[in-house]
């Protein structure tokens, strides 16, 4: 069976196991599944916070996963992908994304859920505002997440 | 064209899209740049750090010596913090 692919940019909860469940039902040619999920913490630079707003480039964001997702399907033997993230307000403790990688065997999961993590960060169109007790800021793109992302680029 | 503005561009501008006709002589990204920058203090403000600022045309990110021409729409918005 060829891979399936499901990507989903949503304000609403989404439920791990559901998502999970969705993607291995009836299939008997996947042996591992690696999940992501990223969650809202209640602290930023060590600073209470109230909830995140995210805000996305509607259009650009699905077509900026998508080019990663046949790119880790190019990259690696997938079996399956399920990328689903939130947009609105997020409170701490939260769901904000989940990264989905399905294949034969560990590995090529385990390392494409890395390199789709690492490329939504710094290419895909969403931006972060946190409430803080101060008022509210845009929370500012990070160094080491740009080097993540640059450690998958061929050479 | 239509350009649309996001996160604290959009709210630097005070707007998230407007519709522009540059002259000719605004060739790249980084002309539109200049050439917004001129419009009035808003835009100053929002492009007070070009290098900062990231751009796509037709939503495909582009760097800042790509060519405007033929674009229907260009984004400027600020590094990603998605995820």
């Amino acid at each position: 069976m060829s891979a399936t692919a499901t990507i989903r940019i949503q304000q609403a909860d989404f439920d791990i196991a559901h998502e999970i469940a969705a993607l291995t039902e009836g299939r008997t040619d996947i042996g591992a599944v690696v999940s992501f999920l990223g969650i809202c913490r209640g602290s930023e630079n060590g600073e209470p916070i109230a909830a995140l707003t995210l805000e996305h480039y509607p259009g650009m964001a699905e077509a900026e996963i998508k080019r990663h997702v046949d790119e880790a399907m190019s990259r690696w033997p997938l079996t399956g992908l399920t990328i689903v993230h939130r947009v609105g307000r997020i409170a701490p403790g939260e769901n904000i994304v989940l990264v989905l990688t399905a294949s034969s065997h560990r590995e090529a999961a385990f390392q494409a859920a890395e390199f789709l993590m690492d490329y939504l960060k710094t290419n895909a169109p969403f931006w972060k505002r946190e409430e803080g007790a101060k008022g509210s800021n845009w929370i500012e793109a990070r160094d080491h997440d740009d080097a993540a992302a640059a450690r998958w680029t061929k050479s | 064209m239509k350009l649309k503005y996001f996160a604290w561009v959009r709210e630097r501008i005070g707007k998230a899209e407007e519709t522009v006709e540059p002259p000719a002589d605004v060739r790249t990204v980084d002309d539109l740049i200049g050439w917004l920058t001129k419009r009035g203090e808003t835009y100053a403000y929002a492009f007070e750090k070009p290098k900062v600022i990231r751009a796509a045309i037709d939503q495909t990110h582009v760097r800042p010596d790509a060519i405007i021409a033929g674009a229907r729409e260009i984004a400027f918005f600020p590094p990603m913090t998605g995820g």
